[in-house]
């Protein structure tokens, strides 16, 4: 072996992340056992185990089958473990290939998301045999959609028709009709039999009449790095780099153009500028630096720069706004509701947020627009959505690294979805809050009192109302001015339109929430008494108050007991089916944690429990 | 501008690493002296120069490390100036657990295994790096770069965080913490390579030389010190052997080689791929074993 070729060779190789699209019928198994044998990846003692396992179990006689080669590292399915995405690694002359392997059977979207986020390339599989599936429809979307824009359509099982052209033309013919609206940059198609290796590695003889390359050739020859020259200088800050030492720089890993000494920056935050004194890349001090380095720089004078800010040369290019559209992948069995409060994920923040309109969900088999009022797992949706305070952005067709999001679930930390922006919403910045000259302080000096929230949570039945309705009466004796909302009274007026499935809940109690905020806003003590069932929701009414304004009553009556109290018959009601999505018997009650009051109901007057209240409320100061 | 593969995969690992600095309160490396540590350090220090890498170093010493092995850790730490905690689990010198009286299960669970935990436990540590790789291991191919762990320090493989494009998850409640994975995307070809080009010092147990080994159940043991108690039929003999992997000496089988420079190791390594690999049939109880291992908390 000539060492130095080899080593010349070898850093010449570019990357390669491709993502295989298919479910085992499709033969996908066998061609990623095909890459990796034909590649000679494969160990030759892993060789002989499949050997050994393919007389035994193959279906392909004495031969060798390359399914039982990935079958076998697939251990997960006898121990019944379901994973979203495994890697695979081979490399040929020219290139060295990442396959992220996704299993078809459960979960698909979620997992081709998964797997299409960090792939080059998309490799849709079809079997010749049964032509366009539903499920090319679906990996044709979601490759588009993650912005896959290099795709191979890989005609497979072709030996099994006597590699007749007519079949591979009528498919080409429909594929081509079915993506015509997406923008895939470049699409190549290709008959082949992986079984066999009919044009994989080498070209198929069986097929003269296909005259472009083998899949391999195909797959190296994508030019898959778009070229930045001409795009602006962008980096998000990851690390400020600084220590006892005197070198103060900015690390991060360059997201668009080109960096030079002397070049100007603005920080996108402030609007400062500086010029480039150094840039430190892996290999040392460099005199410039590009796109997907990982650098860290200096600049030639002191500005205020943190984690969550993006250097540019190009202000106008870089979008900052609160309110954005874009396309949701829903990722988790909790639903998603809107309105409902989530950590937003970016390249260098997190931001609370939410989903504000959702305005349709997608079929991914028909590509029909569906109207929603909330997200299943594996549900793909276009939205509104807002934050709790402005972030930079790229739209994702433009930088996926700026473009993209994920949220996960603000009690949990589970990821329970993933997005991709669309454009920002200007919205926000055409109104503006406006301060006023009396404000919360001067109305309470004015009521002399301290305004707050008393908000009551609880099963039906459980003595909400009850308790409220004496505690308002022993505060207005004290001369306190109050107001109590009720759920029942506010359903017939301001929250009449809507219903009681989860969607509407949450709406229900972002509205009541917003009100109470007002009222307490104008120097009322507010009594909120709702059932309020779900913790996200008691959160998000809980933010919109400074601290020590939110006071969480929690009304803690078991629901034996709320049944057998039963003021209005709703039990039984629901109990005999009459009623749907009752709190506690077929819809959740979520119990508080860490109420701030906490009354146990068991045989105890209501007198006593607002009396409860009256004290926790002198003792904090707040009458 | 176009990356090469390897540019490629150091760009990716400096971000990883950066991100856990920068993330969490209180990330450590773990240090295992080993190849895929030397390269996972180096990185580090490119990630944070001109400055001192943020963070300690912590090796887990088993006390049954080869000899070169605690030299190549001492002299790197002298050189690089940098933080280093030496762990042992004090319960199990005590009790005079060895890989040679207690076996190797036994062994690796309370001097590698609980004697992580302990140190883990013991500094508070939110985040741990290890250099691990996809390629190496059937249950790492699933495993996520940024991997969590519950209270007890075990990995669920049916309840990971899905990871898209570069944004990880770095939220974790209290008292759980991820283990952090920068080298999944390398191969072992990358490693070598990598080591090759950088001029990374490696423990010199890698290269081929004379060294005293007997043959024990078919593995060529070193006879590292004298602990290890010579039997009945069992003779010294001096070969000319190296390693391929480094663990607890008398766990870790040499190869016979005359590899004694990186490039011979790389070309021993490719050709390998097409000859029998003699004593290492793939036994597939092991792939299970790792994934038990995991979740209990190893690694």
């Amino acid at each position: 072996m000539d060492l130095k070729k080899f080593f010349i060779n070898q850093n010449s190789k570019k990357q390669l992340k491709i993502l295989t699209c298919g479910s085992v019928d499709d033969g996908k198994s066998t061609l990623i056992g095909r890459l990796l044998f034909d590649s000679k990846s494969i160990y030759s003692d892993q060789i002989s185990q499949t050997k050994f396992e393919s007389e035994k179990y193959g279906t392909q006689g004495k031969e060798i089958d390359l399914a039982l080669l990935i079958d076998g590292l697939q251990a997960e399915r006898e121990q019944g473990i379901t994973i979203d995405v495994a890697y695979r690694y081979f490399e040929t002359e020219k290139c060295k290939f990442i396959i992220a392997d996704t299993p078809g059977h459960q979960e698909y979207t979620r997992n081709m998301a998964t797997g299409a986020s960090n792939s080059d390339i998309g490799i849709v599989l079809i079997d010749a045999t049964k032509g366009i599936l539903d499920q090319t429809r679906r990996h044709a979307f979601i490759l588009s959609l993650l912005g896959v824009n290099h795709i191979v359509i890989a005609v497979n099982k072709m030996d099994l028709l006597n590699y007749d052209k007519k079949n591979f033309d009528n498919i080409v013919h429909l594929f081509e009709k079915l993506s015509k609206n997406f923008n895939f940059l470049s699409k190549r198609y290709i008959p082949m039999s992986a079984l066999i290796g009919d044009n994989v590695f080498s070209k198929s003889k069986k097929m003269p009449w296909y005259a472009d390359e083998t899949l391999i050739s195909i797959l190296e020859s994508f030019d898959i790095d778009k070229s930045s020259i001409g795009e602006e200088f962008s980096m998000p800050i990851q690390w400020v780099n600084r220590s006892s030492s005197d070198f103060r720089g900015y690390s991060g890993t360059i997201s668009s153009g080109k960096i030079n000494i002397n070049d100007e920056i603005t920080v996108v935050s402030s609007g400062e500028k500086a010029k480039v004194r150094k840039i430190l890349t892996p290999d040392g001090n460099a005199e410039f630096s590009f796109e997907n380095q990982a650098v860290t720089i200096s600049l030639d004078k002191e500005i205020d720069i943190s984690r969550g800010d993006i250097i540019t040369t190009d202000l106008d290019k870089i979008k900052i706004a609160d309110q954005f559209s874009a396309h949701l992948i829903w990722m988790h069995k909790d639903n998603m509701l809107p309105e409902r409060n989530y950590i937003f994920r970016f390249i260098n923040s997190y931001i609370n947020g939410k989903v504000t309109n959702l305005e349709y969900k997608i079929n991914i088999n028909s590509y029909e627009k569906i109207a929603a009022k909330s997200l299943e797992l594996n549900d793909i949706a276009y939205c509104k959505i807002a934050l709790s305070k402005p972030t930079f952005f790229k739209s994702y067709i433009q930088n996926n690294q700026l473009g993209s999001f994920v949220i996960i679930d603000q009690f949990n930390n589970l990821t329970v979805g993933a997005g991709m922006i669309d454009f920002e919403l200007r919205r926000s910045s055409n109104i503006s809050w406006h301060d006023m000259t009396i404000d919360k302080k001067k109305r309470s000096t004015l009521n002399s009192q301290k305004p707050c929230a008393l908000w009551f949570t609880g099963l039906s039945g459980s003595g909400k109302s009850t308790i409220a309705n004496i505690l308002e009466q022993k505060l207005h004796q004290l001369n306190k001015r109050t107001y109590l909302l009720d759920g029942d009274n506010i359903r017939h007026g301001l929250n009449k339109d809507l219903g009681f499935t989860d969607a509407d809940r949450v709406e229900n109690i972002r509205r009541v929430a917003e009100v109470s905020k007002l009222m307490t806003d104008a120097g009322l003590i507010t009594l909120i008494s709702f059932i309020s069932p779900f913790k996200s929701e008691r959160r998000m009414a809980r933010d919109l108050f400074d601290t020590n304004e939110f006071i969480e009553i929690f009304v803690d009556t078991p629901i034996e007991e709320c049944e057998k109290r039963d003021p209005k018959g709703l039990y039984k009601k629901a109990r005999s089916g009459k009623l749907k999505n009752f709190t506690g018997i077929d819809s959740d009650y979520e119990i508080p944690l860490t109420p701030e009051i906490k009354l146990k109901t068991v045989s105890k007057k209501p007198e006593v429990l607002a009396d409860e209240i009256l004290n926790y409320m002198k003792k904090n100061n707040i009458i | 501008m176009t990356f090469n593969h390897l540019k490629k995969l150091e760009s990716e690992s400096i971000y990883i690493i950066r991100e856990v600095a920068a993330e969490f309160t209180n990330p450590v490396m773990l240090y295992s002296i080993g190849k895929d540590s030397s390269v996972m350090l180096h990185l580090a220090i490119k990630a944070f120069a001109p400055n001192k890498i943020p963070f300690k170093l912590l090796h887990v010493d088993t006390t049954w490390k080869f000899k070169e092995m605690i030299k190549f850790r001492d002299q790197t730490i002298k050189e690089k100036n940098l933080d280093l905690i030496v762990h042992i689990n004090q319960e199990g010198v005590n009790n005079k657990v060895g890989p040679i009286t207690h076996g190797s299960k036994t062994h690796t669970d309370i001097m590698k295994t609980q004697s992580l935990k302990q140190a883990l436990n013991k500094y508070k540590f939110d985040a741990a790096f290890g250099g691990a790789r996809r390629d190496e291991e059937k249950s790492r191919a699933k495993e996520r770069i940024f991997s969590f762990r519950d209270t007890n320090h075990r990995w669920d493989p049916k309840n990971q965080k899905p990871e898209l494009w570069n944004l990880f998850n770095t939220k974790i409640s209290t008292n759980e913490s991820v283990r952090i994975f920068p080298l999944s995307n390398w191969t072992e070809v990358d490693v070598w390579q990598y080591i090759y080009q950088e001029n990374i010092p490696i423990v010199p147990l890698y290269f081929a030389a004379k060294r005293p080994v007997i043959n024990r159940d078919d593995m060529l043991i070193m006879v590292d010190d004298n602990r290890l108690e010579i039997k009945k039929g069992e003779k010294i003999e001096e070969k000319l052997i190296r390693f391929r992997t480094l663990g607890c000496y008398p766990l870790t089988g040499a190869v016979e080689s005359k590899a004694s420079s990186i490039e011979e190791i790389i070309i021993e390594l490719l050709e390998s791929k097409h000859s029998e690999r003699q004593g290492r049939l793939i036994d597939s109880d092991q792939i299970g074993s790792m994934e038990i291992k995991k979740q209990d908390g190893y690694f």
